[in-house]
């Protein structure tokens, strides 16, 4: 079999384990909070327009930013409950959880109450004149009339739910998203085919399973509904064993990344490294960079890599340039300090933000130095990365040099090179440790001002493993022991579109390549 | 008349919220144990209305209704329309469930066993003149006719004392109406019924009814025996509403006759 379909199917138990847990837990979740609604407004009419005013108005937030909304507002309620020792997650399962569950209640709510209001009032008049309460009305009436069209919101619910359940990736919970999002990242076909196979063919056995029970209830027939309900059932729990396995073991260390190649190779090289160590691992890949701090910050990820000078402009929002090694001591320090959180050390290489060209481009237009870009920047179209252009390096960077482009438009980091190349771009916001800059023969424009700061590879710890001697003796070796040139093998062993390796393989090679610490 | 009036209306109201005008306007009859009633009447003469308060599916803003002497708003309502049959216009089935069902579901709210209620099912699809295997079958297999009978089986299921038919063979066919009207007739004088119909056919409600009482504007325009109000209607309006079936039946009569005698040469 293919390798790297091997590999992709290797991850399945995992990520559809995930994916069904998520899925379903939200629909029933919906569905403990929708139909005691339809109740409610069973009896009282005038209920029904603002209920599905209100759910209509959730399904016009996009599910992407509907669970990223969710993110800042668990962290403030987390904020709200930490005096009362109540800890939170605001990452990964329960975000994904309460958006997906807003996202199903449309379907189920709008089917249901359309399905009482469609019932026929001679038949409501009988049940009154034949002598039934109001609940009793509801329940031996209105209810059972009303159920197939509502069997029919539920089915749209769970495939929608299914389908949006693959957005939960990037704030952290893993699911079969996993397999399109790192796919896209790294330009690995074979994992997107998978993720979309995988989530559409969860759909379709789940919306089949439903209609089944569908045609049983409008047909009035026990037995197709009991034996839907029951292969739902079992197959959620067929899905669900191979977590509990993994779970009984308890005590895993999740490792964070966001969403490039670097931190997902870097996730695995840290991975294999505790797991060698005796710890269990999961990841949370795709983060977006703020998310990924707040995670860590919150135990919800235990040890990402960052770079020095993020921590030092995004997270404690320092506007001073300092020299690397002041700067570098001042973040252990206030990292510490305010969050809790403990640098274990630098990797040993840089990826600092850097505008590059196309070597000819450049040469061509006599460009060297950010200062000569500056001159020709009003014909020019920078292409940036989807955070760029609102991190204050960009403004440092603008204001240092007086820059302003023609056009400034934003790409997902694989696409922002392409772009380049097929001239949609003129300059870009490239990485230093990118494989692509030397494989695609860019340049790397000078700084002559220093207005980046330093981009060291940092190790970072939650303040829940600050103390774990075990876990930061695992890293330990990893300090200092990684080159940009290796660094920039690896990464372009991944982007690159013949030969690919996946994450983990470029980690192997890379772990392969690790320097003794130096003394 | 005493007090042993089966139903006694005391200068009922009953007015729609905003409406500029009262659906029935300060009315007052008896109806006796045992009479067949027919209440007829234009579309928005009143005549539902003022049925619809027999079982409090409105209750009136002014006035009383009394059942067997008792005032009925001193009663639960839910318990009040367990005791008293109603059969309606749009027939209302329940199309989830069975016959069997259907035509149990009061004795079942009343509490009856299980045993029980399939014994009043038996007697009642008799009753109803329907074969026991309709049992099992739901609504949606049954015609409009053999529906209807099932509507009466149901509202007769409790042994109520009292039923109330709101244009029950409005969506009929003529031959099924008929047959019902008749079958209907029969059951209240087994059962010894006191019975209400609205209907907006008259000659329905001339050969059916002991008693017609005709509404207009919420106000009762005429009251009596079919034959009395025939021969002394009381204004013009009432006349011309008798006017029609008696010309049909003239005609009727004269076209019979003319085909008898022309029979035997056809």
């Amino acid at each position: 079999m293919n390798e790297r379909l091997a590999q992709a199917l290797g991850n399945l138990p995992d990520y559809l384990g995930q994916h069904v847990l998520l899925s379903a837990a939200a629909l029933a979740l919906a569905l403990a909070i929708a139909l005691p609604l339809v109740v409610a407004s069973s009896r009282r009419p005038a209920l029904r327009t603002p209920i599905v005013a209100f759910a209509s108005l959730v399904q016009t937030i996009p599910g992407l930013a509907l669970m990223a909304l969710f993110y800042p507002l668990l962290l403030a309620l987390a904020a709200l409950l930490s005096p009362l020792n109540i800890r939170i997650p605001a990452l990964g399962f329960l975000p994904a959880l309460l958006a997906l569950t807003l996202y199903a209640l449309l379907p189920i709510l709008r089917n249901a109450i359309a399905g009482i209001e469609g019932i026929d009032p001679a038949v409501k008049q009988a049940a009154l004149a034949v002598g039934m309460t109001s609940r009793q009305t509801f329940w031996q009436i209105e209810a059972p009339l009303a159920a197939p069209v509502a069997m029919a919101g539920i089915r749209t619910a769970a495939v929608w739910t299914i389908g949006a359940a693959t957005l939960a990736t990037p704030v952290g919970q893993t699911s079969l998203g996993n397999y399109i999002f790192t796919g896209l990242q790294t330009e690995n076909w074979v994992y997107v085919i998978v993720g979309c196979v995988a989530s559409a063919a969860l759909a379709l056995s789940v919306d089949a399973l439903l209609g089944i029970a569908e045609r049983g209830i409008r047909q009035r027939r026990r037995a197709p509904l009991i034996l839907s309900v029951a292969a739902l059932l079992i197959g959620v729990a067929v899905a669900l064993a191979p977590l509990g396995l993994r779970g009984a073991t308890g005590n895993t260390v999740v490792i964070g990344a966001k969403n490039f190649s670097e931190q997902f190779i870097l996730a695995e090289l840290m991975a294999s490294r505790l797991e060698n160590a005796g710890f269990r691992t999961s990841q949370r890949q795709g983060l977006g960079s703020a998310i990924a701090f707040r995670a860590l910050a919150n135990s919800d990820v235990d040890v990402y890599v960052d770079y020095s000078g993020t921590l030092w402009t995004n997270v404690l929002e320092n506007s001073e340039s300092l020299s690397r090694d002041e700067m570098n001591a001042q973040l252990a320090r206030q990292l510490r300090e305010r969050f809790g959180v403990t640098v274990v050390g630098g990797l040993g290489f840089e990826n600092a933000y850097a505008l590059a060209m196309r070597r000819e481009r450049a040469k061509s237009l006599g460009v060297t130095d950010i200062a000569d870009l500056a001159k020709h920047a009003r014909n020019l179209t920078l292409g940036a990365d989807l955070e760029f252009l609102q991190r204050p390096e960009w403004k440092s960077i603008a204001n240092a040099y007086g820059l302003a482009f023609a056009a400034t438009r934003s790409f997902a980091p694989t696409f922002m090179y392409r772009a380049l190349q097929s001239g949609e771009a003129d300059v870009i916001s490239a990485f230093s440790s990118d494989g692509r800059i030397d494989a695609d023969d860019l340049v790397v424009l000078r700084d002559s001002k220093g207005a980046i700061p330093a981009y060291d590879a940092l190790v970072l710890v939650s303040p829940k493993r600050a103390a774990d001697a075990a876990f930061l003796a695992a890293l330990k070796p990893l300090m200092n022991s990684i080159s940009v040139e290796a660094m920039r093998r690896a990464n372009y062993s991944v982007d690159r579109d013949a030969d690919k390796r996946s994450p983990r393989e470029a980690a192997q090679t890379l772990a392969g390549e690790i320097r003794p610490p130096a003394r | 008349m005493t007090d042993a009036a089966a139903i006694a209306f005391q200068s009922v109201t009953v007015i729609y919220d905003g409406a500029a005008k009262p659906a029935v306007d300060n009315v007052s009859l008896r109806i006796a144990k045992g009479e067949f009633v027919a209440l007829v009447g234009t579309s928005g003469s009143g005549k539902t209305s003022l049925l619809k308060t027999i079982n409090r599916l409105h209750d009136p803003a002014a006035g009383a209704v009394q059942i067997d002497g008792g005032d009925i708003a001193t009663v639960d309502a839910v318990q009040l329309r367990r005791r008293i049959g109603y059969v309606f216009q749009g027939i209302g089935l329940f199309p989830h469930l069975s016959v069997a069902e259907n035509i149990a579901i009061t004795p079942k709210l009343l509490g009856w066993s299980r045993q029980q209620q399939s014994g009043r099912v038996r007697e009642l699809l008799d009753l109803v003149e329907l074969p026991q295997e309709f049992s099992d079958r739901f609504p949606a297999q049954l015609s409009g006719g053999q529906q209807q009978r099932i509507g009466i089986a149901r509202a007769l299921a409790a042994r109520p004392d009292i039923l109330l038919m709101d244009e029950p063979f409005g969506a009929l066919d003529p031959v099924t109406r008929d047959n019902l009207g008749s079958a209907c007739r029969q059951i209240h004088e087994r059962l010894g019924l006191t019975t209400i119909i609205v209907t907006h056919d008259m000659q329905e409600a001339m050969l059916l009814a002991d008693r017609i009482i005709v509404m207009r504007d919420g106000l009762v325009a005429a009251d009596g025996p079919p034959a009395d109000l025939m021969s002394k209607p009381g204004d013009d309006d009432v006349a011309a509403l008798f006017d029609v079936p008696r010309r049909q039946a003239e005609k009727l009569s004269a076209l019979a006759a003319r085909a008898r005698g022309a029979g035997p040469h056809a």
